[in-house]
C-alpha cells in the first residue's frame, strides 16, 4: 500500500503543478525557526502542510535551496508517512476511522453513507473543494465507535443519518459565513 | 464551601458532546448569577456514560452520567438551585451507591490514579494530587540512581508498550553506558487501533508522565527527553505542551532541577506523522531523526546506540505513569497486586460489542471473564460472546472457552494472543472471524515498511487469499497456504510488525477453523457478515418503497413501484450487498 501510495502520488503531482499558484513567502518564518535544528525534516514538512493543506512541489524546491535538505530524502519521507499529502485537499477533511473497534461496529457503512451524501469516493475531494473524504486507522475514541473527525472535532456513535447530518450542518454554516 | 461543577473534557467526552454541556452550564451560571465554580477534568474511563458531570457540594461528591445538553437544565435546577440530587442519573457518589458503583469498585487505579480527578491543565491541582512528590522525595533524601532502579526492579513493573520487558532492567542497561549524552523517549505513538489508554493518560494526567520521565532521566543520567506522540491526538499534544511549560516554570525541568547541581533535563514533544511501524523503537528513532521510519537490525540496541547514535531509553506512556507511584509508595505497594511474573495493574481499553465500553485498570491475574462480564457488563444487546481480540493487529483472538484464563503475560501468550498495549476488542456472534483476520492483515500489509520481502509481499499474498475467501472464491489448499506463509513471515521478518503479523490468522485458524471451512467449502458465512456469501430478501412489512435499493442495484434485479413493496429477483442478484447497506428502513433480510 505504501508502494501504491507513491505511484498514485507521482502521477497527480505532475498534474496539479500547473494549475495552482502558491505564495511561497508564507514558509519563511517556519524556515527561520527550524533551519538549524537537528532532525528538522519532518517538522518542516508538517509545517508546510499546515500552511497549504498539502505539500506543493515548489515547497520542496524551496526547502532544498534554503535549508539544504535533499529532494530525495524529503520525497522519501513525504511518501512514507500517511499524514503527508502531495495534492490539494478540500477545506474540511473528513477522517472516518476504520480501526479495529470501528470496523467491528461497521465503519464501512458510515463511509458508504458519506460517499452517497458527498457524491465522491473514499480519498476524493468534492468539486466545490469543500470536503475530502479519508479513512484513518484510529482516533482514540474507540468506545464511541464508529467515529469520525473533521478538523479537530470528533464525532462518535455515528449512524448513516447522524454522519450525513454533521455534513449538512457544516454546509449550512459555510453558506452562512459566505453570505456575511 | 462553594459548589463545584466539573465536566469531563477528554477527546471522547468531547466527541460525546461534553463541550456543549460545559458551555450550556456556563451560560446558566452567568444568566442566573450562580455562586458555583465550573471546572474541567479529563476522562475517568467511563466512556459509555459520557458526557459526565460531577458536582461537589457540602454533602459530598456526585458523579452524573449521560448528561446530554437537554438534561443540563434539569440538573442545574434540581441539584444546584434546590440542593436536590437527581439520584437516577448518579453513577457514583460518596453519599449513596450510584448505578455504576461496581465499575469503580472492581478497579485498582494506579496509572490512572488522577485521570478524571484533576484539571490536567492546572499544575496546582496536580500537585495537590501528589504530582512531583516522588521527584521531590528523590531530591530531598537524596535517593541515588541505583536505588531508584532497584526499586523499579523490585516492583516487578514490565513495559506496558507490548514487549513486557522489565523496566528496571532496561534502565540499568541504559545507566551502565557511560556516555555523556543520553536520551529518554516516551513512546506515545499508540498505534494499536482499538487502544486508547495512552491518549487518555496524556490528556488526563500529563504531569504523571513528565514526572515519570524526569525520574527515569535521573536514574539513567539522561539529559534530553522526547515525547513522540501521534498527530491524531491533538488534545493530548496541546495538554502536554501546557504541562511542560508549567513544569519548566516550577523548576521541575531545565537546568539544575529543584536546585540539584548538574541535574539538567528538558523535554520536547515530537509529533508523529502517521505510521504504525514507528511504534517500534528503532523506527521511532529514525523518525525523530527526520527519516523514513524503518526499523533497523539490532544490535546495536538503542541502549548502546540510539537517537543521534547516543544511548537511548524508550518507555511507553503507561509504564512511565506508574513510576512516580512506585517511587512514592515503595515497590511493595505495586507488586502486592498481580501474579508471580506479572506484577501490578494493567489498563485495558474495552471496545467493540461490549456494554460498558471504556478504560479499566485492574490487577494482573484477574480473568478475562471478570473484565468483560463483570466490569464490562457483558455483550451489547445481550448477544452471544464469541471472542476477544487482545494485542491488536499483533495479537490474536481468545475464544469463549478460554475466557477464564488469568490475564498475565504468560497465560495470554499461551493462547497465541499477546498482551500488547491492552486493547480488548470484544466480538459477538455477528462478527466473522475470517473477515477479522482479513481486516488485520490489510492493516499490517498497509503498514509494513517494506524492508523485508516476507513482510512486504508475504502479507500481501495472505491478504489476497483471505480476501478471496471472504468473497466466496476460496479454494481447497488455501488454509494450508496461509499456514505456510505465516510461518515464513514469522521467520523472515526483521521487526515485531512482521513477526507478529500472522498472529490474527493463526489464532482464528486455531479456534475458528470451521468458519474458514464454511466459507471455502459451503460458501456460507456463519456470522452473516461476508456480503458475497449471503442471500438477500426484502421483508414486505418493512419496505416503504423508497426505491433506493432498486436505483443502487447494479444488475437492476430489484423490481417494484414507488411507494410499493419491492422485490429481489434472486437469479439476477450478484450478492454485492448494495441494497442491504443502502436501505434506511432495515427492510432487507440476509441469510
Ligand atoms: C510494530 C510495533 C509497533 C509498536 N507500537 C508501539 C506503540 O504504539 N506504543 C508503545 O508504547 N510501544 C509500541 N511498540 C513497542 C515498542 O517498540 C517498545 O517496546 C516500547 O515502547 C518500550 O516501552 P516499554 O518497555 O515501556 O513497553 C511497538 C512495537 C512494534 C514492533
Ligand atoms: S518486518 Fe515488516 S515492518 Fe518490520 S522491518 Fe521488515 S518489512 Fe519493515
Ligand atoms: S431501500 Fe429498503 S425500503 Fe427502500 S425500496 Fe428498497 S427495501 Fe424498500
Ligand atoms: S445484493 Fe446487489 S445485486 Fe443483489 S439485489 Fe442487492 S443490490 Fe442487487
Ligand atoms: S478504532 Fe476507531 S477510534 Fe479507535
Ligand atoms: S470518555 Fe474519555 S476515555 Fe472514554
Amino acid at each position: 500500500m505504501r508502494i501504491n501510495r507513491i505511484q498514485n502520488q507521482t502521477i497527480e503531482l505532475v498534474e496539479n503543478n500547473e494549475s495552482t499558484e502558491i505564495d511561497l513567502s508564507l514558509m519563511d518564518s517556519l524556515i527561520t525557526k527550524l533551519k538549524s535544528k537537528h532532525g528538522n525534516l519532518i517538522p518542516l514538512l508538517q509545517g508546510v502542510q499546515s500552511i497549504y493543506g498539502f505539500i506543493p512541489k515548489e515547497a520542496f524546491t524551496k526547502l532544498n535551496t534554503e535549508v539544504g535538505l535533499e529532494l530525495s530524502s524529503m520525497y522519501g519521507v513525504a511518501t512514507f508517512y500517511s499524514q503527508f499529502r502531495l495534492n490539494p485537499v478540500g477545506k474540511h477533511i473528513i477522517k472516518v476511522c476504520h480501526g479495529t473497534a470501528c470496523h467491528v461496529q461497521d465503519a464501512s457503512k458510515i463511509t458508504t453513507a458519506l460517499m452517497d451524501t458527498l457524491k465522491i469516493n473514499d480519498g476524493e475531494t468534492t468539486e466545490d473543494n469543500m470536503f475530502t473524504l479519508e479513512s484513518v486507522a484510529c482516533l482514540g475514541c474507540c468506545s464511541l465507535a464508529p467515529v469520525m473527525m473533521i478538523g479537530d472535532e470528533t464525532y462518535g456513535k455515528l449512524t448513516n443519518k447522524s454522519s450525513s447530518k454533521v455534513l449538512k450542518n457544516i454546509k449550512i454554516q459555510e453558506s452562512k459565513a459566505n453570505k456575511k | 464551601m462553594k459548589k463545584q461543577i466539573i465536566v469531563g473534557l477528554g477527546s471522547c467526552g468531547i466527541a460525546a458532546g461534553a463541550s456543549k454541556v460545559y458551555d450550556k452550564i456556563n451560560d446558566i451560571i452567568i444568566a442566573e448569577n450562580l455562586d458555583v465554580e465550573l471546572k474541567q477534568t479529563s476522562c475517568i474511563g467511563m466512556c459509555y456514560k459520557e458526557p459526565l458531570v460531577e458536582i461537589i457540594d457540602n454533602n459530598g461528591r456526585f458523579l452524573y452520567g449521560d448528561i446530554s445538553v437537554d438534561k443540563v437544565m434539569d440538573l442545574m435546577d434540581s441539584h444546584i438551585q434546590n440542593h436536590e440530587p437527581i439520584k437516577e442519573l448518579v453513577v457514583d457518589s460518596d453519599m449513596f451507591d450510584g448505578s455504576e458503583k461496581a465499575y469503580f469498585d472492581g478497579q485498582v487505579k494506579i496509572a490512572l490514579r488522577n485521570c478524571g480527578y484533576i484539571d490536567p491543565e492546572c499544575i496546582e491541582e496536580a500537585e495537590e494530587h501528589k504530582a512531583y512528590k516522588a521527584l521531590k522525595m528523590i531530591v530531598a533524601k537524596p535517593i541515588t540512581c541505583d536505588e531508584v532502579i532497584q526499586t523499579i526492579i523490585d516492583s516487578g513493573l514490565r513495559g506496558r508498550g507490548g514487549g513486557g520487558f522489565p523496566t528496571g532492567l532496561k534502565w540499568r542497561f541504559a545507566r551502565n553506558n557511560m556516555s555523556k549524552q543520553k536520551y529518554i523517549i516516551c513512546n506515545a505513538d499508540e498505534g494499536d487501533p482499538g487502544a486508547f489508554m495512552d491518549r487518555s493518560l496524556l490528556e488526563g494526567d500529563p504531569h504523571a508522565i513528565i514526572e515519570g520521565m524526569i525520574i527515569g532521566a535521573h536514574a539513567i543520567c539522561a539529559t534530553s527527553g522526547i515525547i513522540y506522540c501521534r498527530a491524531e491526538y491533538p488534545l493530548a499534544i496541546k495538554r502536554l505542551n501546557i504541562a511542560l511549560e508549567q513544569a519548566r516554570n516550577r523548576g521541575y525541568l531545565g537546568r539544575d532541577i529543584l536546585g540539584v547541581k548538574g541535574f539538567n533535563l528538558d523535554i520536547q514533544v515530537k509529533e508523529g506523522a502517521g505510521a504504525f511501524v514507528c511504534g517500534e523503537e528503532t523506527a521511532l528513532i529514525a523518525s525523530v531523526e527526520g527519516k523514513r521510519g524503518m526499523p533497523r537490525k539490532r544490535p546495536p540496541f538503542p541502549a548502546e546506540s540510539g537517537l543521534w547514535k547516543s544511548p537511548t531509553n524508550i518507555n511507553n506512556v503507561e509504564t512511565l505513569a506508574n513510576i512516580p507511584y512506585i517511587i512514592l509508595n515503595g515497590a511493595d505497594a505495586y507488586n502486592k497486586y498481580g501474579t508471580d511474573k506479572s506484577k501490578g495493574t494493567k489498563v485495558f481499553a474495552l471496545t467493540g460489542k461490549i456494554k460498558h465500553g471504556g478504560l479499566v485498570e485492574v490487577p494482573m491475574g484477574i480473568s478475562i471473564r471478570e473484565v468483560i462480564f463483570g466490569l464490562g457488563g457483558g455483550i451489547q444487546d445481550d448477544k452471544k460472546f464469541k471472542a476477544v481480540q487482545l494485542g491488536g493487529p499483533s495479537g490474536g483472538c481468545i475464544p469463549e472457552h478460554l475466557i477464564d484464563i488469568p490475564i498475565d503475560y504468560e497465560s495470554v501468550n499461551s493462547t497465541g494472543a499477546i498482551m500488547g498495549s491492552g486493547g480488548m476488542v470484544v466480538m459477538d456472534e455477528s462478527t466473522c472471524m475470517v473477515d477479522m483476520a482479513r481486516f488485520f492483515l490489510a492493516f499490517t500489509q498497509d503498514e509494513s515498511c517494506g524492508k523485508c520481502t516476507f513482510c512486504r509481499i508475504g502479507t500481501k499474498r495472505m491478504l489476497e487469499i483471505l480476501t478471496r475467501i471472504t468473497e466466496g472464491k476460496g479454494k481447497e489448499g488455501d488454509i494450508e497456504q496461509l499456514e505456510e506463509l505465516s510461518e515464513q513471515i514469522q521467520d523472515a521478518s526483521l521487526c515485531g510488525l512482521g513477526q507478529t503479523a500472522p498472529n490474527p490468522v493463526l489464532t482464528t485458524l486455531k479456534y475458528f477453523r470451521h468458519e474458514y471451512e464454511a466459507h471455502i467449502n459451503d460458501h456460507k458465512c456463519p456470522a452473516k457478515n461476508c456480503k458475497a456469501l449471503l442471500t438477500y430478501e426484502i421483508i414486505p412489512d418493512m419496505c416503504t418503497g423508497c426505491t433506493v435499493c432498486a436505483i443502487k442495484c447494479p444488475t437492476n434485479t430489484i423490481t417494484g413501484e414507488k411507494k410499493e413493496v419491492h422485490f429481489i429477483e434472486q437469479e439476477g442478484c450478484i450478492q454485492c450487498g448494495e441494497c442491504y447497506s443502502r436501505c434506511n428502513f432495515d427492510a432487507i433480510k440476509i441469510y
